[in-house]
């Protein structure tokens, strides 16, 4: 290095032509729009958990605890929804894979930032629209984050305008898909052939697919319900000729895709930290990435198992039942993978890699539950019951959710420069893998015993398990507490961060923490796969 | 221990078992392994890595052995659906129907009833449909479910072996009630369900009142013995005084005919207390006739 020699500043500090927010919110370095999402995620995230902390005292006994079953319909209505389209389907691309993908591949930024910074706006504009939707009109909607036809359409509620929102984040996720497809396709860096691109990009590369092809569905549902209730033209209302069975159709189209754009991601990031902390190549990189794009592929074509008690045909049940176990296979030849990347490792088990192994454990559970939905006899009995409940929890937050905080305390020292405590880390993150399972294990048996979902009110046998439950959402939100505590202050008084702290061996470890404005002072040539050791 | 309570719970509980049992031992295979290999490649067990980069055989075993057990839990799973979805030709029609938020269910003979009675050892059919929103069937016992779709008509079925009374809740969401939307099947001796089935049309004028409270569906929110359920019960209603909220202000009343009448057409007129304006108007869904009846029923509720 010569005398002279003066390292760019780091992103955080160029703020371009702007100053204060302003350099946030109308920033097109990919890395701010990353940090953009992150923290208006989180704030969307706290909203959701603490509506769900509500509806879990709301269930600690029977009858009327603390809010009238209006209420309670409404919030589990609003909390799928922020959890869903706020939180968990932006999730970890837009902000991680905004923030460390580009890096990841060897590109200045996306390519198309502009676009990237439009996706943001139409992402905060749906969140404001969503918010909106709560207190005006008829008041909050109050028919489950499904808008199944025909309640949706006769309730007096404000389900119009909040449909409205999801259609606006719609876009927010199509552009999003649409520019990462399109960066991963064009900004590679020299030498980094398809076979030489480390897994993240490889699973936000499918995401993307699912994100442009599906979610134009979504899109023509919601426009439909909306007509529907504002000019009564009848496509679903049984009344006027319409078919609710055809809204259920519709609506899986889309959402059962929707559900590989919020695993797909989450498998990426579990295949980044394994190999980080394992010191040693991931087991089977060609059969990760193959999973990644069959079950992109084949996920199209399950979305009926959301509907064996539908009144549709038998023939279209089985047909559904069977696509389903074929897209269970590649989701475990993933965990396979994983498990043997630690063969012969020499493993460092540090926050990020407990996440790791609790994504494992808990993913699997979501997994596996997952077949007894998928067969028909059983499905019959488990169907629109707490099993459900318990089912999609362990794969939502016990996998992407997992695997969003298990990537934020990976790429933490990255994004922000800093260290956190590693000690407390490891707290929270043990609390948060015991409250999940007192919180969710519950309900899989309460499911069983044949307790219905979206009940505001239950009979008396299904009382104890509910106050297991109940305190297990006091386990983790002291698990959350604890987690975010411990990052807010490593954002001030946290140790400065190295550039490579965890001894990892793609792209972003390369630059310096946190990554100057343009990420590379030399744009870098690749020369071998992504976690080789040389 | 297999289930006896009835044919398909039996079909339903050894698949769960089936799928349940393999599924415990794959995590159990995959936590174990990976504990292992965290302990035993541990840093400080074993500083130098050594490169395992994949294994073709390895990938198409653990491809293929999956594939293979999916494939017999979807077939264990499709052989017990059949069976559930195929009611033997002698199995007795219900007709059930929901709606916001009770069910009624009619037999081939007009009788109607809130509960669904059924004799043990019998096949029994059920025909659903709903006249509002989605529904669902359920009787958790049975392990049987179908949605009522309004428009269309499913359907279930299912032979109880042991009498008793067993829970039937709706499991597709349908509004305020749903959770309160929760009745009883009932599995009686030959002889009982006989007797009630054949004493249906003897009854006559007395319990007419009763029977529209139930096949309307009044008493999926009104008790008629004191509970409290979505609305307000009609128990002792007759010369009460009740505090409503009409127009926003709160007054006191004597529910009289005119009380009762006006309650029954504009429902969402006079609110009583404490309760949520959500009752539907019954104009046009009952008779004078029946609006009568049932004032008359009402008088004598105590």
């Amino acid at each position: 290095m010569s005398a002279g020699y003066q390292a760019p500043k780091s992103f955080l500090d160029n703020h371009g032509k702007s100053s204060g927010a302003a350099a946030w919110i109308l920033s097109t370095d990919h890395k701010r729009i990353g940090i953009l999402y992150l923290c208006s995620m989180l704030t969307f995230f706290s909203v959701a958990v603490v509506i769900g902390l509500l509806m879990r005292i709301e269930l600690i006994a029977a009858g009327k605890t603390i809010m009238e079953a209006k209420t309670y319909n409404a919030f589990f209505t609003v909390h799928g929804m922020i959890m869903i389209f706020l939180f968990i389907i932006p999730g970890i691309p837009a902000a991680f894979g905004n923030f460390i993908m580009p890096i990841q591949i060897g590109a200045k930024d996306v390519a198309f930032p502009r676009l990237n910074l439009l996706s943001w706006w139409l992402y905060i504009s749906g969140g404001l629209i969503a918010v909106l939707s709560l207190f005006t009109g008829g008041g909050a909607p109050d028919t489950g984050w499904t808008f199944y036809a025909p309640y949706s359409i006769r309730t007096g509620t404000n389900v119009s305008l909040a449909v409205f929102a999801a259609f606006v984040l719609g876009f927010s996720s199509i552009l999003t898909g649409l520019n990462f497809v399109t960066t991963i396709h064009r900004m590679r860096a020299p030498g980094m052939t398809w076979f030489r691109m480390p897994l993240f990009p490889w699973s936000l590369y499918a995401t993307g697919w699912v994100q442009i092809v599906a979610t134009p569905v979504l899109a023509i549902t919601l426009l439909l319900l909306i007509f529907e209730r504002s000019f009564g033209v009848g496509f679903f209302d049984p009344a006027k000729g319409g078919d609710p069975i055809l809204f259920e159709h519709l609506f899986w189209i889309y959402s059962h895709p929707a559900v590989y754009i919020m695993i797909l991601p989450a498998m990426g990031v579990i295949s980044e930290i394994v190999p980080v902390f394992a010191r040693k190549g991931i087991f089977g990189y060609k059969a990760i990435v193959l999973s990644s794009l069959s079950i992109a592929g084949v996920g199209y074509l399950v979305w009926g198992h959301h509907m064996f008690t539908s009144g549709m045909s038998d023939t279209s049940r089985w047909i559904f039942s069977l696509l389903t176990f074929i897209v269970a296979v590649p989701s475990g030849v993933k965990v396979f993978n994983w498990v043997s990347s630690l063969y012969k490792g020499s493993i460092d088990v540090r926050p990020p890699f407990l996440y790791v192994m609790a994504f494992i454990f808990l993913f699997s559970i979501g997994g596996l539950t997952g077949l007894i939905n998928g067969a028909l006899s059983t499905n019959i009995h488990i169907h629109g019951t707490y099993f459900i409940v318990g089912h999609f929890h362990y794969v939502m937050f016990g996998g992407t959710g997992i695997a969003f905080f298990g990537a934020l305390h990976f790429w933490f020292p990255k994004m922000f420069g800093r260290m956190y405590s590693e000690k407390i880390a490891r707290v929270a993150v043990a609390l948060l893998f015991i409250g999940l399972n007192t919180l969710y294990f519950p309900m899989l048996v309460l499911g069983w015993q044949g307790m219905p979902r979206r009940y505001y009110d239950y009979l008396p046998q299904f009382q104890p398990l509910n106050v297991i439950s109940t305190i297990g959402s006091w386990i983790v939100a002291a698990a959350l507490i604890i987690m975010f505590t411990n990052l807010i202050r490593s954002l001030f008084k946290g140790e400065k961060a190295a550039g490579n702290p965890w001894d990892g061996t793609t792209l972003e470890w390369t630059v310096s923490s946190p990554p100057p404005h343009e990420n590379f002072e030399e744009g870098p040539v690749i020369t071998h796969g992504p976690y080789q050791r040389t | 221990m297999m289930n006896t309570i009835s044919d398909t719970a039996a079909r339903v509980d050894s698949a769960f078992l089936f799928i349940t049992g393999i599924s415990v031992a794959l995590l159990v295979l995959v936590t174990a392994l990976m504990l292992f290999f965290v302990f035993r490649y541990s840093r400080k067990r074993h500083p130098e890595p050594v490169e395992v980069e994949g294994n073709l055989t390895l990938e198409i075993v653990w491809t293929a052995i999956p594939s293979i057990i999916v494939l017999a839990m979807f077939y264990v799973g499709f052989t017990g659906f059949q069976f559930m979805r195929t009611p033997p030709g002698d199995a007795m029609t219900v007709k059930a129907v929901a709606r916001m938020w009770s069910w009624v269910f009619e037999y081939e003979n007009g009788a109607k009833s809130d509960v669904l009675k059924v004799p043990i050892g019998r096949p029994v059919k059920l025909a659903i449909t709903s006249e509002d929103v989605l529904h669902g069937l359920f009787i958790p016992a049975f392990r049987v479910k179908e949605d009522a779709v309004p428009g269309m008509t499913t359907k279930l079925w299912f032979t109880a072996n042991e009498t008793g009374s067993y829970d039937l809740f709706c499991t597709e969401y349908c509004g305020q009630g749903h959770s309160a939307m929760i009745t009883k099947t009932e599995v009686m001796k030959q002889e009982d369900f006989d007797k009630w089935y054949a004493s249906y049309k003897a009854e006559g004028e007395e319990s007419k009142g009763l029977q529209i409270l139930t096949e309307k569906g009044c008493i999926g929110c009104h008790s008629t013995d004191g509970s409290k359920k979505i609305g307000p019960t009609l128990k002792g209603i007759w010369g009460r005084k009740e505090a409503v909220v009409t127009n926003g202000t709160e007054r006191e009343i004597t529910v009289d005919e005119e009380y009762l009448k006006k309650s029954l057409l504009e429902p969402n007129a006079d609110i009583v207390k404490g309760y949520p304006a959500i009752m539907p108007p019954q104009k046009g869904a009952l008779t004078e006739q029946e609006i009568g009846a049932l004032v008359d029923y009402l008088k004598k509720l105590k």
